[in-house]
This record gives structure tokens, C-alpha cells and sequence, in this order.
């Protein structure tokens, strides 16, 4: 067993690990953060996206403790500490961005990643970004309106509702 | 995943001794191997990662001009770095998804050498050298065949070694679910010849078209190409195409690649 | 202007707030404590004897708990099929044992064979590599026409053949339609497979039992689209447990499209071995899993005919359809290519005579059931593709075609024994056409073929039956349950309200619409009204959520048990302003006096009912809860015109979706934007049935797709905007809402539409292949241009 402390969403965090624990166990079972979720074992679909020092990955593909000192983001700590909703999740409720939610918490670790190294995206852009993150209620329409209208652009093209 | 010990060296003579363990094995970005590892498809008993090593990241140029990237240099980092040699950067821009390209690494792919990865095409297709932790070898040396390389047992990709061409291009068709190529061409061309490297077609894996190297070195145009095809019958044949319907790809991915270097 | 509150409104999403900041609760979040790990040794082969199971290395190996085999269940209960067909010859279907673990045979892979429960998964993993398993290996059958020849390898030993049914319908009418045939003026053929599915919720199925022996209670925690119908199914059939000492939670729940209604092994087997193992027992389904134990969807293959007069009239119509069924019986497997399926065969179309036969068969397969749409979309698929080939035999517009043979006048009793209520095609294909901008779409073929592309426009029409009913014509069609919906609406003291409605939601928002009904009706704003679902303990019995039936139904069943709450506030309202109950009347939140500025709040009233000081108490009961249990007399019948534009790539094949534009008629709708939402992720479903996913299978019953790397899923960069509209309103007659049912819409609507303009863009390219099977992956694609 390998003692790991990293922070978690500015917060120090540790844990007891073995060598085959990877990140989204750490965060699940250690930690208790069910927000970051699995949806396959091929790194595909993406539910477990979170911020490994600022950078988007797939926490069920990397070791925990490969995220040893890391400062990890997950989606517990998007929103302000009062609850209210980030750009991004408000952005996703406004415009109906999900459904059944389980995506979800992936899906807005990617959005983040995008707008912040591309804060004004095309549409094409968004779609691409999102080859990693697979939603199955929502067709993506509203994910990609939702992530332009977060990025401060007028989706009032887009059909509506 | 059965269980295992990671070792985290910093430096590579550190890895290199970690890797003399029993059953170790090493780990890059880990994006082709941890799922493979939950499939319990390998059982490690020491898995040496390679990520911490400082001396194996980053994007340079060498004083012969070439590009030079540590073999654990992530994907995103080369899409964002590799500045001089726009086609190869435009190749690690592709893979996959930004989650994977964050973790994923040159080294990882060029020694895993799956048959369908986009490096090898790049690496090929440029004449590039890899370098590991005792040699250097020519990437016409090195890929063996599918999942075959020339690495001996414990040798780790350090360092790979781009020539700058002219003008290149990597061309991909996607296989719809994997999102990995169904069959991707990368051309180059160079002052003394034109380089054309196919990967997710052949049984062997990446390989050049030597016959399509020839017509483009005199006349690089994809006009070129007309006529010329490859046989289906040593091509991948699944459920997303025939080896005929590879071999078709083959040429119009070259021809394509050929039209958007030029 | 838009409403911004109620019905009609498009109110944001309350649950969307917990989902936005990883607070949802699905079923893999909850832990109990002490809780153990199973892991199931499945097979990986098709078929063959299972001469033994081994444990004896694994039993004794670190963190084992304890080993189950088939022996352990045999005592138990078969895995239940809630519905019985009957064929054209008058018998039931066959129907085998479904063991909850393998026992003498193994019929698909992925059949569980062992279950290891250990303290931890990986425990349990590595126990179950030292099970020993004897298996003789027998010939898989996979192809169904092959599947039901003389002397095929059966499935099941004791059944006579793999013909599970051979259904015919309606089996009066076919000397008719067959003599219709003879007299036909011009008769279009067409062979499809409408291809195998896999669901893929996000979210894989996870199941938690747990057992208190102190009290002999049972809690299963799973991912189900009905709670209730898994706790009748599994404590009646399986276990033996009483319903009042089994209590069924699905939390939220991550996605469903149908292959959550099943009752599945894993649920039964975790359910038992916590009583047996006097701990809870946990089992996640990983992805893999889940390609070989959820049920999966489709699977037809069909040869239908359309008979014309020399009018283009439609006068007859016949199919004969191979529906696969897998080894088992899954539970509502029977009912989807005959009674969802048979039904629709008029589509949107006055043809007066039709014959529907359908052969269910069984092979080494993963069970197939529903799978969002259920037998309607396989229905759409046939028909609609069927019209457009004779358009272009006939040489005339399949928009025209269409038109020419629309029933117009409702409600129409179809010769498949559905009555269609309400519909107006005319006014969605009309909507269609102005949404899909025909006009424009020479210059945009222009376009695309400057770029060296082939454009292509397809259309069709679609018709569902929605809110599956009534219960008494259920049973006699061979339902095995009841098909009804409940709601139990408990008013607190200071006002709010509690609604438990026995729907169930995993992505449509019904703790939002819902809630809009119930403060519409009251006039009360939404966040007053609290909607509880998922939980068999705090739930009236109630049928769950499928077949786009919760509003339809569930919906009605709310609003049933809200008006007899606001019949008996009434009354206590008029006797706190002391004048006649008729005099009484509610409207924004307060009881008023007909004609008098005399009024009383809403709160006042429901404090009254739990303060009864002053109170009516001779004449009613205090307090304030209803229960309402609604039947429909009918399906609904939503319908609709889809149009989709393609570009496509002569050199590779490969096909992109341009502009898909749906118009959709579902009657009343309460909250358009979560309607929109399910239809975007329909036409999603559609169109990824159409370009891109397929469950495949070798001739050894290997699972060739079995996860994402071969199983293409739909990307956003797969996918366009999509255009829908559903202004087009044609209220459903039968249900208090008047509303129809949106959820699977998109789904049944898009492939057909797909195709038609895939074909539609090959014919423009030169290439006429009459035909061509879903996914329409570049291969195939490829492969017909240059046949």
C-alpha cells in the first residue's frame, strides 16, 4: 500500500492506495466524491473526466498514484462554495444540456478544459473536443449550445429550445 | 487488474534499473496499457512509470535540424510544440480525444506499435530515428510488425528524432467506434525523396508504400498516384472494412494527403 | 408569448442542480455497510454442456466470501417472461427455463455461470480464474433462418424447435391480402435487417442487495426503469419473497432506452446471496459486461411487399418477419415484434388489407427485448423504406405518394386492431416541408457536388402507439401484468405537496414536469410541489417508465389523485367561507366565493385539514392525501414527418448527416423544452442505428462488437443541430392532459429517413442499389457504389 496525498478541489486530501488503484477509485471509494463517474473500460466514454493539474484526463486511466501531489479538480468543486452554479453549469441548465445526468460531470470537466484554452470556439471546435465524452440521452445538440453559450456566444442561431 | 508495484524513477538510468525487476514492466501514458490491464490481458508484478522523468519530456531541435521529442512527451504537447514541423503536430492534434492526448505519449505509442495508432505512420513517413536508452534506431529498422518493434526486453523509447521535409501530411479515415484510424496515410516530402507511411491497413502494421514513394518523388501531385493501388489480401479485414475496402482507402487517403501538402 | 410557469412552460430543470455538481445519487454511489463484492464467471463460449464447475481451488482463496453455482439455484425461481404470445395456430409460445446461473448448458456468451462473492472485486475476479469449468462445446446457431431449418442444433433441449412462436396477424385477413396481391396493378418487394442493438445507458447496471435478519427485510438498490415490476417479478417468480418484505429502490438512474424494464440474474442473485451470506452484496456492471448481459435491441429480418392499384393507392400490404430472441425470453421480449410491432404496420396509411407473420426465434445469443421504440421503430423502418422504393419504381414523389394515401379522417380503425384517436399528417408533412427547405436543396446539392460530393434527401412519416393499454386488452394479448399508473398526492400542512407517482425517471426531467401539472392545477408555484419516484417503499404500486407512456399515463394518474385533492380542499374551503360547495372556486392559489371578493388561500385551506378546529369533520375525513390508479382506454398515437439531408463521399463512403429536420404531432406538451431534448436524443439514437451502430456476432456466436472499440457509439462530431418542431397539436381524445408520448419519437422517426437520403445520393451519383442495410457505414457504402 502506497500513502498518497494530493488536493482535491483546493482541499488537502490522502489515502492508503494499492499499486492498481486508479484516480477515480481513489476519489470514489477513498475520498467518497461520487460525482466523477465510469461508464466503460476502454477510456472512451469519458464520465470520468477531471483536472489533473489543470489539464483534462481520464481518471479511470491513470494510477492514484501517478496523482500523488497533483491538485485534482472534480466536479464537486465547480460550483462557488455558496452552491451556486459556475458559467458552465448554469450554461448546461439554461439550455438543457442533460438528462440523465450521468455524462454529466464529464462532460463539464471537458467544457472547462476547452474554454480554457479556447475561450471563443466554433461549433465544430466543440464537437470535436467532445470525441472523448459520449452522451447517450441528449444527441449533443444541447451540450454544444450550452458550451457556446457558457463561451459568451450568441446561440440564438441554434434552434431553440 | 491483478495487482502490482509502480515504481515512479526520475531519472532514466533509474528506469532502466527498475525495469531489471521481475516481471516489471514499463508504462508511459498508460492509455492503450491500464485497459489493457483491466482486461487482466497482462500481469505485471512491478509496472515502471514513466511519466516523471524530466530528461524524456519536451520539444527541441537538435543542431541538425531535427525535431527532438522526449519519449514521454505527451500528444498535446507535441500539437502544441512541435511548431517547426506542422504536420507532425497536426498528427498528435488528432489522436484521440484532448483527454487521451493529455496522458498519452510518443514513446508509449511508438513502442506499443498497435497497427491502427497514428504515430508509427508519422514516425515511418518521416524517416525519423528512435532513440532509447542505448541505441538509436531507424524507423525502417524498427517496426517489426503488428505490436512488434525492435526493442529488446527492457529497452525504453527515449527520445525520437524527427527530419523536417519539405511538406507533409497526415491523412486519416476513421474507424467509427475506436475513433482509431481505419487506415491513415502520412507523406513527406523531402529534397531527396517523397516518404509514404500507412497505418491501420496491413496485418504487419505500419508500412511504407514504396510504390507511391517512387511515382510522387518524380511528380508530387496526387495525380501521381493515379493507377496505382495496393492488394487487399495482407490487409486488415473486420467489421468495419474488408481488406479491399482498406487497400481503396490507402490510395485515397495518399492522394488526399498529397493534395493538402502541396 | 411563451408561458413561464406551468403547463407549457419550458421550466429549467430542478434536478439538474444535483447532476451539475455530482451530487446524484445512482445506484453504483450507494455502499452499505459490511457490503461484499460479486463477481459472475460468465461463459465465453455460445453453446455447450456444462458438464462441471469446479470451485474447489477458488473457494478457499483470500477475501472468498462464498462461491455460487447453478446447482445452488436450482431450487429457485426461472428468470420470469411477463408476456405469453399465442401463434396463428391458436398455442402459446415456447418458452424455456431462464436459470439466474447456468445450469447443464450454456447458451450465449456472457451467460453467468459462477458467482464468486468476496470481500473485494478483485477478489472475486481472482477466485473466479480458479473455477474449473468442463464444457463440451456444441454448434452455436446464430443466423435465425438457419436457426429454425430440420435438424439445426436447438437452444434448448427440451423444446421442440427454436421457433419460439410463428405469430400470424391478423390470420383472418391474410386469403384477403393475399388475393389483394393477385389483383395488384403494381406490387414493390423489399428485404431488410434491421440491425442489432445495444442500449448503452451511461450509466451499466449495478445491483446492491441487502437483508436485515433481525426483521427478514429485503432492499435491492438497481438501476430499473420500475422498481415495482422488478419487485413483482423477482419476490413472486424468482425468490418467493413477499412484496411486503422486499423493498426495490432505483435512485437515479443514468439513461435506460428499455434495458432497464428488464428483470435481470444479477438482481435476483444479489438479492438471494445477502440472505444467504448475512451481508450486503454488491455487483457494478463493467462496460464489457454490459455488452453481454444487458438486453439488447432490433434484430429483425423481414421481407415486406406493398401492393398498389393503378392509382397508387395502397391495397394491400404483407410481411413476413424473423424476430430474434436470443437463448432466452427476456421479459417483455415476446410482445415487441408482434403487439408493438404488428399493430403499426398501417403506418400513416389508409392500405385496407394487411398480413403481418412474425417467427420468433431463439439462438446462442444475448436475449433481445425492447430497445427505445420496441418494435415500432423495426415497423417504421419496413414500411417507410417500402414507400420511398415504390415512389421510385413508380416514378413519382415520395412526398406525393405519401400524401396520396394519408388516412385523413379520425378517429380510423386500422385492419391491424389499433384505433387512431386523433392525427393530422397532412399538417407535419406540410410543416416538413417548409422546415427542410426543399426548395433550396438543388443548390445546396450544387454545392456539395462542386466539392466533389454526392447530396442526398430522404423523407418519411411515422406513426407510434405510446402509453401501452388498456390493462383488460393487455391481459388478453398475453401481458402478464397490469399496464395502469398510480399516484398518490400528499398535501403537508403549510401547503406544499408530495406527489409519489409509480413512474420513474432516468433523464426526462419528471421531477420538473410533473411538477408543473400539479401547481398548474393549483396555481401554485412549481417549488411547492416535490415529485417522488424510485422507491417501492414511499411509492404507490405503479408500472414504471417505458414506451414513452409517464406523462400519457403517469401523468394522468397525477392528474386524477390531484383532482380529488382539489375536490376535497374545495370543500373544506367552502366551509371556511361558509357558502356552497358550487359557489367555490379555485384558481391562482386561493378558493374564492363565484362573484364576491371572499377568499380563502390555498395554505389556509390545507392547515385547516391537519388543524381541524374549524372543519367539516362530520362529513369529511381531516387531512389531505389521494390515490389514483388510472387504466387508459387506448394507446396514444403520436406522429410525425422526418427529413433528413446527407452528404457522401463517392471515394470513401462515408456519410454525413447535413440537416435532419423533424415535425412531430404530440398533442399537448407541458414542457417543450424537455420534449425537444427527448427528441434530439432520439433522432441521436436513429441516427446512430442508421450510420454507424451494430451489434455483430460470428457464426460461433463470438461477440464481435462487445465495447466501445468496435461498438460505434454517435460522437458530437457525428452529429448536426437538429430542427424540431411540434407546433402540429392534434390532442390525444382519452387521457386528461391530452398529451401523447415524446420519448421515442426520434428514435422510431430518423432511420428511414437516413437511408432513403443515402439512397437518394447514391442514385444522384449514378448508382441505383434499391436497397441498402443499416449501419450505411462507409464500407457498405463504398461497397454498393461500386457493385
Amino acid at each position: 500500500m502506497t500513502q498518497l496525498k494530493m488536493t482535491v478541489n483546493g482541499k488537502a486530501a490522502s489515502g492508503e492506495v494499492e499499486g492498481r488503484t486508479l484516480l477515480v477509485q481513489f476519489l470514489r471509494e477513498n475520498l467518497g466524491m461520487t460525482g466523477t463517474h465510469v461508464g466503460c473500460d476502454t477510456s472512451q466514454c469519458g464520465a470520468c473526466v477531471v483536472h489533473v493539474n489543470g489539464e483534462a484526463v481520464k481518471s479511470c486511466t491513470m494510477l492514484a498514484v501517478e496523482a500523488n501531489g497533483a491538485e485534482v479538480a472534480t466536479i464537486e468543486g465547480q460550483a462557488a462554495p455558496d452552491g451556486t452554479l459556475n458559467t458552465i453549469q448554469q450554461a448546461f441548465q439554461d439550455h438543457h444540456g442533460l438528462q440523465c445526468g450521468f455524462c454529466t460531470p464529464g462532460m463539464v470537466m471537458s467544457a472547462a478544459a476547452l474554454l480554457k484554452d479556447n475561450p471563443k470556439p466554433t461549433v465544430d471546435d466543440v464537437r470535436h473536443y467532445l470525441d472523448g465524452n459520449i452522451c447517450r440521452c441528449t444527441g449533443y445538440h444541447n451540450i454544444v449550445k450550452a458550451i457556446m453559450a457558457a463561451s459568451g456566444q450568441d446561440v440564438s442561431a441554434i434552434a431553440a429550445e | 487488474m491483478y495487482n502490482f508495484d509502480v515504481e515512479m524513477p526520475t531519472s532514466i538510468a533509474d528506469a532502466v534499473k527498475a525495469l531489471g525487476r521481475e516481471e516489471a514492466q514499463p508504462m508511459s501514458g498508460g492509455q492503450t496499457l491500464i485497459p489493457t490491464l483491466k482486461a487482466r490481458l497482462a500481469a505485471p508484478s512491478v509496472l515502471v512509470s514513466l511519466h516523471s522523468i524530466p530528461e524524456m519530456k519536451g520539444v527541441c531541435k537538435n543542431d541538425a535540424g531535427d525535431i527532438c521529442i522526449g519519449g514521454a512527451t505527451t500528444h498535446a504537447t507535441v500539437a502544441a510544440e512541435a511548431v517547426d514541423y506542422p504536420a507532425l503536430a497536426s498528427l498528435a492534434a488528432r489522436i484521440g480525444d484532448p483527454a487521451v492526448r493529455n496522458r498519452g505519449t510518443i514513446g508509449g505509442s511508438v513502442a506499443n506499435n498497435d497497427p491502427s495508432a497514428c504515430y508509427p505512420a508519422g514516425v515511418l513517413g518521416s524517416g525519423a530515428t528512435i532513440v532509447t536508452n542505448n541505441r538509436e534506431i531507424a524507423a525502417d529498422d524498427y517496426f517489426l510488425g503488428m505490436f512488434e518493434t525492435a526493442l529488446e526486453e527492457g529497452e525504453i523509447v527515449t527520445e525520437v528524432k524527427f527530419p523536417i521535409p519539405e511538406v507533409a501530411h497526415y491523412e486519416k479515415h476513421l474507424q467509427p467506434a475506436s475513433r482509431f484510424p481505419l487506415v491513415a496515410v502520412f507523406v513527406a516530402k523531402f529534397a531527396d525523396g517523397v516518404r509514404v507511411a500507412i497505418t491501420g491497413a496491413s496485418e504487419n502494421g505500419v508500412f511504407r508504400w514504396t510504390e507511391a514513394e517512387n511515382a510522387l518523388s518524380g511528380n508530387f501531385s496526387a495525380s501521381a498516384l493515379d493507377g496505382l493501388s495496393l492488394s487487399g489480401d495482407k490487409m486488415i479485414s473486420d467489421l468495419h472494412g474488408s481488406g479491399k475496402y482498406r487497400a481503396h482507402l490507402c490510395g485515397v487517403m495518399a492522394k488526399r494527403a498529397v493534395a493538402a501538402a502541396s | 408569448m411563451p408561458k413561464d410557469h406551468g403547463i407549457g412552460a419550458s421550466s429549467k430543470r430542478r434536478e439538474d442542480v444535483r447532476f451539475l455538481t455530482g451530487e446524484g445519487n445512482y445506484t453504483d454511489d450507494i455502499n452499505v455497510n459490511g457490503q461484499a463484492y460479486v463477481y459472475f464467471l460468465r461463459s465465453d463460449i455460445a453453446h455447450g454442456t456444462l458438464n462441471s464447475v469446479d470451485t474447489s481451488a477458488a473457494d478457499g482463496m483470500e477475501g472468498v466470501v462464498k462461491i455460487f453455482t447453478g446447482a445452488d439455484f436450482e431450487a429457485v425461481g426461472s428468470v420470469p417472461c411477463g408476456w405469453q404470445v399465442t401463434d396463428k395456430h391458436g398455442e402459446v409460445m415456447q418458452e424455456p427455463r431462464h436459470p439466474v446461473l447456468a445450469h447443464g448448458k450454456v447458451r450465449h456468451v456472457g451467460e453467468p455461470i459462477a458467482a464468486v462473492v468476496a470481500e473485494t472485486l478483485e477478489q472475486a475476479r481472482d477466485a473466479a480464474e480458479a473455477i474449473v469449468l468442463d464444457i463440451t462445446h456444441l454448434p452455436a446457431v446464430v443466423d435465425m433462418k438457419e436457426a429454425v431449418k430440420e435438424g439445426a442444433p436447438k437452444v434448448h433441449d427440451d423444446l421442440t424447435s427454436n421457433l419460439c412462436y410463428d405469430w400470424g396477424f391478423v390470420e383472418e385477413n391474410k386469403a384477403a391480402v393475399d388475393a389483394a396481391f393477385e389483383e395488384a396493378h403494381h406490387v414493390t418487394t423489399l428485404e431488410l435487417v434491421n440491425n442489432r442493438l445495444v442500449a448503452n445507458p451511461m450509466e451499466p447496471r449495478v445491483a446492491v442487495g441487502d437483508f436485515a435478519r433481525g426483521t427478514g427485510d429485503h432492499t435491492l438498490y438497481t438501476t430499473s426503469q420500475n422498481p415495482h415490476v422488478i419487485r413483482l417479478l423477482m419476490g413472486a417468480f424468482v425468490l418467493g419473497i413477499p412484496e411486503h418484505k422486499l423493498r426495490v429502490v432505483a435512485p437515479d438512474v443514468g439513461g435506460g432506452f428499455g434495458t432497464k424494464i428488464f428483470h435481470y440474474q444479477e438482481e435476483a442473485f444479489v438479492t438471494y446471496a445477502a440472505k444467504v451470506c448475512n451481508r450486503a452484496v454488491k455487483w457494478t456492471s463493467s462496460r464489457s459486461e454490459a455488452f453481454m448481459s444487458d438486453a439488447h435491441g432490433r434484430d429483425h429480418v423481414t421481407k415486406i411487399q406493398l401492393a398498389l392499384d393503378k392509382d397508387n393507392n395502397f391495397t394491400a400490404l404483407r410481411t413476413d418477419t424473423y424476430a430474434n430472441m436470443g437463448a432466452y425470453l427476456s421479459t417483455f421480449a415476446p410482445s415487441v415484434p408482434t403487439w408493438l410491432h404488428g399493430t403499426l404496420m398501417a403506418g400513416n396509411y389508409k392500405t385496407p388489407l394487411i398480413y403481418v407473420n412474425v417467427k420468433a426465434v431463439f439462438t446462442n445469443t444475448v436475449p433481445v427485448d425492447a430497445y427505445r421504440g420496441a418494435g415500432r421503430p423495426e415497423a417504421t423502418y419496413q414500411l417507410e423504406r417500402l414507400v420511398d422504393k415504390a415512389a421510385h419504381e413508380l416514378k413519382v414523389d415520395p412526398i406525393k405518394l405519401r400524401r396520396q394515401n394519408f388516412i385523413m379522417e379520425f378517429p380510423y380503425a386500422t385492419p391491424v386492431a389499433v384505433e387512431y384517436d386523433t392525427g393530422d399528417y397532412v399538417a407535419t408533412m406540410d410543416k416538413l416541408e417548409e422546415m427542410a427547405d426543399i426548395a433550396g436543396f438543388k443548390k445546396r446539392r450544387e454545392d456539395s457536388e462542386a466539392k466533389g460530393k454526392l447530396r442526398g434527401f430522404g423523407v418519411n412519416c411515422y406513426i407510434e402507439a405510446c402509453g401501452i393499454a388498456p390493462s383488460n386488452l393487455v391481459g388478453q394479448l398475453g401481458a402478464r401484468a397490469g399496464l395502469f399508473e398510480s399516484c398518490t398526492v400528499r398535501v403537508n400542512a403549510t401547503g406544499g405537496l408530495v406527489v409519489m407517482t409509480g413512474s420513474h425517471s432516468h433523464g426526462q426531467g419528471h421531477e420538473t414536469s410533473f411538477a408543473q401539472v400539479v401547481a398548474d392545477m393549483i396555481g401554485i408555484p412549481e417549488d411547492m410541489v416535490e415529485i417522488v419516484h424510485g422507491d417501492t417503499a414511499n411509492t404507490p404500486m405503479g408500472m414504471g417508465t417505458y414506451g414513452s407512456r409517464s406523462l400519457a399515463v403517469g401523468g394522468s394518474a397525477m392528474v386524477k389523485a390531484t383532482e380529488k385533492i382539489i375536490a376535497k380542499a374545495t370543500k373544506i374551503a367552502s366551509h371556511l367561507l361558509e357558502a356552497s360547495e358550487g359557489d367555490v372556486e379555485l384558481k391562482d392559489g386561493a378558493f374564492t366565493v363565484a362573484g364576491t371578493d371572499k377568499s380563502v388561500a390555498w395554505g389556509d385551506v390545507t392547515l385547516a385539514a391537519y388543524v381541524p378546529h374549524n372543519y367539516p369533520l362530520e362529513e369529511i375525513e381531516p387531512g389531505l392525501e389521494e390515490t389514483a390508479f388510472y387504466d387508459p382506454s387506448n394507446f396514444t398515437y403520436p406522429s410525425g414527418a422526418y427529413a433528413c439531408e446527407v452528404e457522401l463521399d463517392p471515394e470513401t463512403g462515408q456519410v454525413t448527416v447535413e440537416r435532419f429536420s423533424a415535425a412531430d404531432d404530440f398533442g399537448n406538451i407541458v414542457n417543450p423544452m424537455i420534449v425537444t431534448g427527448q427528441v434530439h436524443g432520439g433522432l441521436a439514437q436513429g441516427i446512430g442505428q442508421a450510420l454507424l451502430e451494430n451489434c455483430a456476432y460470428d457464426s460461433d456466436g463470438q461477440l464481435l462488437s462487445a465495447s466501445y472499440m468496435d461498438y460505434a457509439m454517435p460522437r458530437a462530431s457525428d452529429l448536426p443541430f437538429y430542427d424540431v418542431d411540434h407546433s402540429c397539436q392534434t390532442p390525444c381524445t382519452h387521457n386528461p392532459l391530452g398529451v401523447k408520448g415524446c420519448g421515442e419519437a426520434g428514435a422510431i422517426g430518423s432511420p428511414p429517413a437516413v437511408v432513403n437520403a443515402v439512397l437518394d445520393a447514391m442514385r444522384s451519383g449514378g448508382k441505383d442499389v434499391g436497397h441498402i442495410d443499416m449501419p450505411v457505414s462507409p464500407h457498405r457504402v463504398w461497397e454498393a457504389m461500386n457493385s
